[in-house]
C-alpha cells in the first residue's frame, strides 16, 4: 500500500567496511535507546576499558552503556546531540585500546550456539543491544514475548529503503554468516522455528550471498522484495512478507511477528558468541559532494565531524549534514556531535539541494493520500494540525502515522505536510497520556 | 564551520513534482482533442480557444493584482487549464462577448471569489460553461458545421442561425424522440454514424467530438500519474450499465450504451472535467462513489429531463457533494481494527 521511489543514490556500496581509527576522546551519551536513560557508574578521574559497563539501565525499557574506548574518564555532563538537546552524557579521553579480556577478539566464526533462550534475552540486556536500523528499541525487550503472545515468524530487516544508506547492505555481504548464526540465536530466544529475510531487489548481490549458504539453516529463507519506500518500516516489511497487517496501536507480536534489523543481528550474533557488548557500529558517510564515500566500523562517541574528514573532509558546497537517510534522518546544528547506537549514516547534502521549495496552496490532488503507507489523509492531517483540532485529529488517527515522509516529499504544492502532523502527533501523544493517567 | 547550514525537520528531499508540471501536464494531454477542433472548425475553432484562454489567464492576474492584492500565479497553468476547458465547453465561432463573460464567470466567480487556487468547491470551467447555456441558450446549442477551415471565423448573433449551424447527434435523437420517431428511424434519417463519433466529424462544443483524441489525452495522464483511473472509469461504466438497462428494456425508445459514451461530452466530462483535482474526492473510493453519481445524474437528465446532455450539471452536482464525500469515506486503513 501506498510508497514512493524517490532516488536511490547509493553511492558506498562499492566500499568495504573499514575500520575507523580510535579517536582522541569520545562523549557517550547515556540516552541513546528508546526508553529511560541509563544511569552512570563511573565518576571523574576513574579509568575504564573497551567493553566496560559505564552506565547502568534503569528499568526494563533501558539499555546498559559500555565505554568504547579504554581511558580515564574526563567529566559527566551535558552534550549536544543529534536531538538537537544538550543531554546527559561520559566524555572519555582515550589512552591505549585496552579491551575487556572477556571479549573474544579472534576472527574464527562460531556456530554453535551455549546459552538457552532465557539466558540469551538477558545476555542481550546486558550487552546493551538496541535496535541499530534507528528506532533504537532495546533487543532484550523485543525477544521477551509477552505472556499470551506468541511468535510465529522471526523478520529480517534487510530492506535498508533510505537512500544513501549503504551500512546494512555491507554488513549481508562482508558478514553473511554471522548473520545467520545471529538469526538461530533470536529463533532460540524467541522458540520460533521460521526467519525470513526480506531484501529489496536492489540489492541482488547480498540476496544471492545469503541464499547461497541459507540453505544449511534450516527454517531461515530470504525473501526477494520489490524496491519501495517505505518497505523498511517495520509494518510495512511484515505486510510486504507476511501479508498481514500489525493492528493500528498494537505491535508486531500481536500478529506472530518479530522484526530485527541486519545491524542488529551482526551486533547480537557478537555479544552472545563473541562476549562483546555493543560499543561500535557501522555508518555510512556519503552524499553527492564527498569525495570517498564509505562505509565505517565506528567507536560509538567518536565524533560526526572525524567521520566526514575521513570520508574525505566537509565539501565547501555542504547546505545540510543529515544523521541518518535523507527521508527520516535528522538534520544536525553540528558536526560536533557523538555517533550513537542509531547512528545509521552521515550524509551530506549539498547547498542547492537543502533549501525546501516555495510553499503552495494545496490542489487537493490526493497524491499525499495515494502514497501514505498508513492509509491516512496527509493533506487533511496537515490542515488538523495546522489549526490545532487534536480532538479530530485523534479520529483521524494520526498516531498511526510512521512519520515516513513520503506525503511531504511527493506534495506538488510543497506543503510541509509531515511538521504538521508531528506537531499534531506530539500533542494527541500528550493529551493522550494525560487522560490514561487521570 | 564558518557557514550557516540548514536545520530543519525530514523529509530532506523531494519528488521534483510541482504544481506547474501538473497542470502542463494536463495542457499537453488536452493538445490531441484541441487540434481536432482546429482540424474540424478551423479559424472559429482557434479564435475561442485564445480568447478563452486569454480572458481566463488576463482575469485572474487582474483579480489577484487590483482586488486580492496578491502576487499573481498565473504562471501556475491552472488558468490555462480553465481556458481551455472552457472553450472545450462552447462551440466554435462564438462571438467574442459571450466567451469573454463565460471567462469573467468561470475564473471571476468559479474561482477566485472562493480564494482562487485550490479552493473552488465548483469547476471553474463548468461554472462559466452552465451560466452560458442558461443565459444564451440558442447560442450555447447551435455548434458550427464542421467544415474545416470553411467555416466561418464568427457567426454574430444576429444572424439566421439555422442556416450554417446544426444540432448535437444527441440532440438529435432528443427532438426526434419527442416527436414519436423510433431510434433507428431517427439514426437512418440523421445519417448518424458512430465512426464519426469515434473521429470527431459530428456536430458539438469544440472538445467533446473527438473520441480518439480525448482517449490518448487518458493515456497520456494515466501513464504520466497526473490521474488515476478510477474516475473516469466508473463514470464511463455508470453510464454504460445505466443506458445499457434501457436498451435492454426497449431499443427503440432508448439509444444505445456507446451511443451515450461517445456523445455529448461524456468522454470530454470524464476525462477532463470531472477528474479536477481540486473538485473532485480524495481518496478512490470516494472517487469511484463520484463517478457513479455523475453517471447516474448525467443518464436521468438525458433520459427523464429537459436537456439532451447533462454531463456539464452531474459533474456540478456531484462537484457539491466533495466535501461530504471526503468527510465520510475514508481510505482503508492501515491495520484497522474491525
Amino acid at each position: 500500500m501506498g510508497g514512493v521511489h524517490p532516488p536511490e543514490n547509493k553511492l558506498s556500496t562499492k566500499s568495504n567496511i573499514t575500520e575507523l581509527p580510535v579517536p582522541k576522546a569520545v562523549i557517550i551519551p547515556l540516552g541513546q535507546h528508546l526508553g529511560v536513560p541509563a544511569k552512570p557508574l563511573v565518576n571523574k578521574g576513574d579509568d575504564v576499558k573497551v567493553g566496560q559497563l559505564i552506565a547502568a539501565s534503569e528499568g526494563f525499557v533501558s539499555a546498559n552503556i559500555h565505554s568504547s574506548v579504554s581511558g580515564k574518564v574526563l567529566k559527566i555532563d551535558k552534550a549536544l546531540d543529534s536531538s538537537g538537546y544538550t543531554r546527559d552524557a561520559i566524555f572519555i579521553n582515550v589512552e591505549g585500546d585496552e579491551w575487556e579480556d572477556s571479549i573474544d577478539r579472534s576472527p574464527e566464526i562460531k556456530k554453535e550456539i551455549s546459552l538457552s533462550g532465557a539466558e540469551i534475552t538477558k545476555k542481550l540486556a546486558e550487552a546493551g543491544i538496541v535496535g541499530l536500523g534507528g528506532a533504537t528499541f532495546p533487543s532484550h525487550v523485543k525477544a521477551s514475548v509477552p505472556k499470551g503472545k506468541k511468535a510465529e515468524y522471526l523478520i529480517i530487516n534487510g530492506v535498508e529503503c533510505e537512500p544513501y544508506l549503504t551500512a546494512d547492505h555491507m554488513i549481508m555481504l562482508e558478514k553473511p554468516e554471522e548473520l545467520l548464526v545471529g538469526i538461530e540465536i533470536i529463533k532460540k530466544a524467541l522458540g520460533v522455528s521460521a526467519a525470513i529475510i526480506g531484501i529489496e531487489n536492489n540489492k541482488p548481490d547480498a540476496i544471492e550471498k545469503l541464499s547461497d549458504i541459507a540453505g544449511s539453516y534450516s527454517g531461515t529463507t530470504i525473501q526477494a522484495l520489490k524496491v519501495q519506500y517505505p518497505q523498511g518500516g517495520e509494518k510495512q516489511l511484515i505486510q510486504a512478507i507476511l501479508k498481514r497487517e500489525v493492528p493500528s496501536g498494537g505491535l508486531p507480536i500481536d500478529i506472530g511477528a518479530v522484526v530485527f534489523n541486519v545491524g542488529t543481528v551482526y551486533a547480537i550474533y557478537e555479544a552472545i558468541q563473541k562476549n562483546k557488548p555493543l560499543f561500535e557500529r557501522v555508518v555510512t558517510v556519503t552524499g553527492k559532494s564527498i569525495s570517498k564515500p564509505s562505509n565505517f566500523k565506528v567507536r560509538l562517541g567518536t565524533q560526526v565531524s572525524e567521520l566526514i574528514e575521513a570520508a574525505g573532509g566537509l565539501p565547501e558546497d555542504t547546505g545540510k549534514i543529515i544523521n541518518g537517510g535523507p527521508m527520516m534522518g535528522k538534520s544536525l546544528a553540528s558536526t560536533e556531535i557523538p555517533v550513537v547506537k542509531g547512528s545509521s549514516g552521515i550524509l551530506i547534502i549539498k547547498d542547492e539541494e537543502s533549501k525546501r521549495k516555495e510553499i503552495k496552496p494545496c490542489i487537493r490532488c490526493s497524491k499525499c493520500v495515494s502514497v501514505c503507507p498508513m492509509g491516512l489523509e496527509p493533506f487533511l492531517l496537515g490542515v488538523l494540525g495546522e489549526k490545532s483540532m487534536f480532538a479530530r485529529l485523534e479520529e483521524e488517527k494520526v498516531m498511526d502515522c510512521i512519520e515516513c515522509g513520503s506525503c511531504s516529499f511527493t506534495c506538488p504544492s510543497g506543503r510541509p505536510l509531515l511538521d504538521f502532523i508531528r506537531f499534531g502527533k506530539s500533542n494527541v501523544g500528550r493529551i493522550i497520556r494525560s487522560r490514561k493517567q487521570s | 564551520m564558518s557557514k550557516l547550514i540548514t536545520v530543519s525537520p525530514s523529509p530532506h528531499i523531494h519528488s521534483g513534482q510541482s504544481v506547474e508540471k501538473l497542470m502542463y501536464g494536463v495542457v499537453i494531454a488536452m493538445m490531441p482533442a484541441m487540434l481536432v477542433s482546429f482540424y474540424f472548425f478551423g479559424l472559429g475553432a482557434i479564435y475561442v480557444t485564445l480568447l478563452s484562454v486569454a480572458s481566463c489567464v488576463g482575469f485572474e492576474y487582474l483579480i489577484q493584482k487590483f482586488i486580492l492584492k496578491q502576487k499573481p500565479s498565473i504562471t501556475d497553468g491552472s488558468a490555462i487549464v480553465t481556458g481551455i476547458l472552457l472553450a472545450f465547453n462552447l462551440p466554435s465561432s462564438l462571438p467574442p462577448f459571450i466567451i469573454i463573460v463565460g471567462a469573467l464567470l468561470a475564473i471571476g466567480v468559479g474561482k477566485m471569489t472562493f480564494g482562487g487556487l485550490g479552493n473552488n468547491p465548483f469547476n471553474p470551467a463548468l461554472v462559466g460553461r452552465v451560466f452560458l447555456l442558461l443565459s444564451f441558450p440558442t447560442r450555447m446549442t447551435k455548434y458550427p458545421l464542421a467544415e474545416g477551415f470553411n467555416t466561418p471565423l464568427l457567426i454574430p448573433t444576429n444572424d439566421n442561425l439555422d442556416a450554417v449551424t446544426g444540432a448535437t447527434p444527441l440532440g438529435l435523437v432528443k427532438e426526434g424522440l419527442k416527436n414519436g420517431e423510433s431510434i433507428t428511424s431517427i439514426f437512418q434519417h440523421n445519417g448518424i454514424n458512430y465512426t464519426d463519433f469515434f473521429m470527431g466529424s459530428i456536430g458539438g462544443s469544440l472538445g467533446e467530438i473527438a473520441a480518439f483524441a480525448l482517449i490518448i489525452g487518458l493515456v497520456y495522464m494515466l501513464i504520466k500519474k497526473i490521474i488515476t483511473w478510477h474516475i473516469p472509469v466508473s463514470i464511463v461504466a455508470t453510464i454504460a450499465v445505466f443506458t445499457g438497462i434501457l436498451w435492454g428494456f426497449n431499443p427503440e425508445s432508448y439509444a444505445d450504451p456507446l451511443f451515450h459514451i461517445l456523445t455529448g461530452g461524456v468522454l470530454l466530462g470524464a476525462i477532463f472535467m470531472a477528474t479536477d483535482y481540486v473538485t473532485s474526492p480524495m481518496n478512490p473510493k470516494g472517487q469511484i462513489y463520484y463517478g457513479i453519481g455523475i453517471g447516474v445524474i448525467t443518464v436521468v437528465i438525458r433520459v427523464f429531463g429537459v436537456y439532451p446532455e447533462g454531463v456539464s450539471f452531474a459533474i456540478l452536482i456531484m462537484n457539491g457533494f466533495t466535501p461530504l464525500i471526503n468527510r465520510y469515506v475514508k481510505p482503508r486503513r492501515f491495520g484497522k481494527i474491525s
